[in-house]
């Protein structure tokens, strides 16, 4: 396979619009927000990684000395809350806004300037949430922030604050993006494209939001009564006053449960995109995919008393809670079997996507059985809060939602930039990744079993603990060595990689019928679907050729779709938006001073807390002014030019 | 090609204003931000529900309450020393606000009816005031204001008789669940206002419906909120 480093085969647009730092900040293309949502949850990413090695290695043998307790607890929390909303969940939004309006045959989504918002909103408040670490004031009470411990009482210093406020935050950009892609997936579908047409991405994006939109209130009310009891002295939390202390447990897990399948189904989403793919055949059951991923998500909503097992509920509760946990292993079980069976009998490619897709296929399978296992409540009380759970949580998070994130960045690497990653780096980083992430997480099974609690930052010897946590800390040591082999060729393949045609995988869905990298309008005609495979359709059809939807699709002829992804055809430049005659909506920079706004009058509120209760005040009302003022431009400019 | 036959009139290969749905993308939207806003109140309610009577001190709901003793009963305490405090809720005086932001559902409706109907010829008095969507939309502010008027008073009356957002658990959980459905009530009304504004300015017609449509739907599901919480919280002892 030849790496050809010549120019792209078109010049990308150089209009004067969109070049430069400023065209950045004002952009409203769901395009380059989702590029802005990539390189800013890559370096949380690691960012967390970090957090998590420093881990590792200070319980790599008995009695650990790096770390104290203090620090730990705030490596630790900050390893937590980081991955989840600040990595995660945004890799996933790399997806929903790039795939989402080019899956559907759209030109961008609903509302360009509310994604603008989402993505700013969710920056600022990462800064927000991560920043205190540098000043070891990180928040330290776990994750999930259990109340009564981060009430005023048990948490009195300003680390909690960070985390309240910067939860709430990055709380309101998943909400504005949830409402966004719901209304764009229902609204913005091109002619044909009806619900059981849609891609599985786009469909699991869709129950993903719902998720989003549905849960997210959960945590935003317990939330709202932790900043309450805070900064305005309420008692929700208060034991004394008679509050209840499993209150938050029960608020948070009711959010809790649904965000797991928020991080997990929008993987299983690209993995149901990359399988067909690879494998050149239409996924299997295709509606039984649609329906399960919906039942999960329905399913979700009732299982979140799992996490609290060991509270005492009650028999009756702990039944139920049980009774529902376990049915979730059935609609998963199906999707596992569908992408087996999608593969049964088809042309595989092992390409560095395909090896990630399969790596999700296995290693979930392991996460989702000992899912299983502590979905038991006798089960669950020997091992809750142990190094057991820890390894099922990180093989459905790791070896689940990561595997598939990036094997959709190795898949989508062309359409977004133009060029392909190199594969002999991916098939490192593939490997380096699948035997380091079996390495870190597999011996806490045994750990755990062992009865190793989870959260302790140092622990005796001789409890048989020391082969496996320096075995997982090795483990964790590859898996810095490939994510830095990814980096490397991530940004070599950005700059020197293959040119990629408009199909370099021979993919079947609509967002393959365009030029790679994607033309700022998308599509130059919006297409009009008939089948679930649109692209494939025309490539094997010759009648089918006076029906293409975008112009250029003319000329594609049926290649050869061995390992050869590189292109030595040259397509024609894409005309321009001008050109074709297409309004785009104008570049605005209100989203970007709104969500700024929103983080420096939230900080007002720890200023009024810790520092100066006027200078807080003050503060915090200057900011709300901006608010309204950069909302109300907003609100009073039109989106795009009369036309 | 049957899948072209879609609702909208607007040629779909432009691409422009064409809907899947046929509906405008803000209406969709404003409908999955109040799908969200029921899981928002539904939890408020859920804690107000179960904290309901497990305030250790201070003011109850519906109870009497020997602030000396913390004695509750559900009639006045004969043997209370020092101070007694009365049952906090005012069910009287809270109907009225009830029923002054029921009516201005109808004022919203009346000034939805007006925008859209701008366009028809109005002969007697009574045409022009039921097509006047300036009255109405000012109706349904005056009427959403009086709510929170109403509102401002009972808590500052709560507030003297001895009940604030720290007092207790009922104290806190109530304040919230109120507070947040009065600034909900709040933007409304700025909401109108600017609409009003608007109307003043350039006048509403018929193309304004859905920009009025969904102010309506925001207002009436905010009323319905507040049906919930006069039953749940007002209503049931």
């Amino acid at each position: 396979m030849a790496t050809i480093a010549a120019a792209p085969t078109y010049a990308p647009s150089t209009a004067a619009s969109n070049t430069g730092m400023w065209s950045w900040i004002t952009t409203v293309d769901h395009k380059r927000i989702a590029v802005m949502y990539l390189y800013t949850s890559l370096f949380f990413f690691m960012f967390g990684g970090l957090e998590a090695v420093i881990i590792r290695t200070q319980l790599i043998a008995p009695n650990g000395t790096i770390l104290n307790a203090e620090i730990y607890n705030q490596l630790m929390t900050m390893h937590g809350t980081t991955m989840i909303f600040l990595a995660v969940m945004p890799l996933s939004a790399v997806f929903f806004n790039f795939l989402i309006p080019l899956q559907i045959g759209a030109r961008d989504v609903a509302f360009p300037r509310l994604n603008a918002f989402s993505y700013w909103v969710y920056l600022f408040g990462g800064i927000v949430i991560t920043m205190p670490i540098f000043f070891a004031l990180a928040p330290n009470a776990g994750w999930f922030g259990y109340a009564p411990l981060t009430t005023p009482q048990f948490s009195p210093g300003v680390n909690i604050d960070y985390w309240v406020i910067g939860l709430q935050i990055l709380g309101i950009s998943s909400l504005a993006a949830g409402f966004n892609f719901i209304t764009t997936i229902i609204n913005m579908r091109a002619p044909g494209m009806n619900l059981m047409r849609m891609p599985i991405f786009t469909w699991m994006a869709l129950v993903t939001q719902f998720l989003i939109i549905l849960a997210f209130p959960a945590i935003t009310v317990a939330l709202i009564f932790l900043q309450f009891d805070r900064f305005f002295g309420t008692q929700f939390y208060a034991i004394a006053a008679g509050a209840d202390p499993l209150l938050w447990q029960h608020l948070f897990w009711i959010f809790g449960h649904p965000e797991v399948y928020i991080l997990v189904l929008p993987a299983f989403g690209l993995v149901s995109e990359i399988i067909p793919t690879f494998s050149r055949k239409p996924l299997f059951g295709y509606p039984v995919m649609v329906y399960s991923g919906i039942l999960i998500g329905f399913l979700g909503f009732g299982v979140w008393a799992h996490h609290m097992f060991a509270v005492g509920m009650g028999p009756i509760a702990d039944t139920m809670f049980s009774m529902m946990t376990l049915l979730i292993a059935i609609p998963t079980g199906v999707k596992i079997f569908n992408w087996i069976s999608t593969m049964w009998g088809g042309a595989l490619r092992f390409t560095t996507a395909m090896l990630f897709a399969i790596g999700l296929v296995s290693l979930f399978t392991i996460g989702g059985i000992s899912g299983v296992m502590h979905g038991s409540p006798p089960a669950d009380l020997q091992q809750t809060d142990t190094y057991f759970v820890v390894a099922h949580f990180h093989y459905v998070l790791f070896g689940g939602s990561i595997m598939a994130i990036f094997g959709g960045i190795y898949l989508y690497f062309p359409k977004m930039f133009g060029r392909l990653m190199n594969e002999t780096l991916g098939k490192w980083h593939f490997w380096l990744y699948f035997i380091g992430m079996n390495l870190t997480f597999f011996p806490m099974h045994y750990a755990g079993m062992l009865g190793m609690p989870r959260r302790i930052y140092r622990y005796d010897g001789g409890q048989g603990w020391e082969l496996f946590n320096l075995i997982s800390t090795i483990g964790s040591y590859m898996l810095v060595v490939a994510t830095a082999i990814f980096v490397y060729n991530f940004f070599r393949s950005r700059r020197s990689g293959a040119i990629a045609t408009s199909d370099p995988w021979g993919a079947g869905t609509l967002e393959w019928s365009i030029p790679s990298p994607a033309p700022e309008y998308n599509f130059a005609e919006i297409p009009t679907v008939r089948s679930r495979y649109p692209v494939w359709d025309i490539k094997s059809s010759e009648h089918g050729a006076h029906e293409i939807p975008h112009g250029e699709l003319g000329e594609i002829h049926m290649r050869d779709h061995s390992m050869d992804t590189a292109s030595t055809e040259v397509e024609p430049a894409p005309k321009s938006a001008k050109e074709l005659g297409i309004v785009l909506p104008n570049n605005t920079v209100m989203p970007a001073i709104a969500a700024l706004s929103i983080a420096l009058s939230s900080l007002g509120l720890v200023l009024m807390r810790n520092e100066n209760k006027t200078v807080g005040v003050v503060w915090s009302v200057v900011s709300a002014i901006m608010i309204f003022v950069s909302i109300y431009y907003w609100m009073t400019t039109p989106l795009e030019d009369e036309h | 090609m049957a899948t072209t036959a879609h609702a909208g009139t607007v040629d779909p290969h432009k691409g422009h204003h064409y809907t899947t749905t046929g509906l405008d993308n803000r209406k969709i939207g404003l409908w999955a931000f109040l799908g969200s806003e029921c899981m928002l109140f539904g939890t408020l309610i859920a804690t107000y529900l179960s904290y309901k009577g497990k305030s250790v001190a201070g003011p109850r709901p519906h109870e009497w309450v020997c602030a000396a003793t913390n004695v509750v009963s559900d009639s006045p305490i004969a043997n209370c020393v020092g101070q007694m405090f009365t049952p906090i809720l005012d069910i009287p005086v809270t109907s009225a606000s009830t029923f002054v932001l029921l009516m201005s559902s109808l004022a919203m409706v009346l000034s939805h009816n007006a925008v859209v109907h701008k366009n028809v010829p109005k002969n007697t008095f009574w045409e022009r005031v039921r097509g006047s969507s300036k009255l109405w939309l000012a109706m349904t502010a005056f009427l959403g204001m009086a709510f929170l008027a109403f509102q401002t008073y009972e808590f500052t009356s709560f507030y003297h008789e001895g009940l604030k957002l720290s007092t207790n658990l009922f104290g806190s959980s109530f304040f919230t669940l109120t507070g947040f459905h009065g600034g909900h009530v709040t933007f409304g009304v700025l909401w109108l206002w600017t609409l009003f504004a608007i109307d003043v300015k350039r006048g509403l017609g018929p193309d304004d419906a859905t920009n009025v449509d969904l102010l309506a739907l925001y207002w009436h599901f905010v009323d319905v909120v507040w049906i919930a919480i006069f039953t749940l919280v007002y209503l049931i002892k």
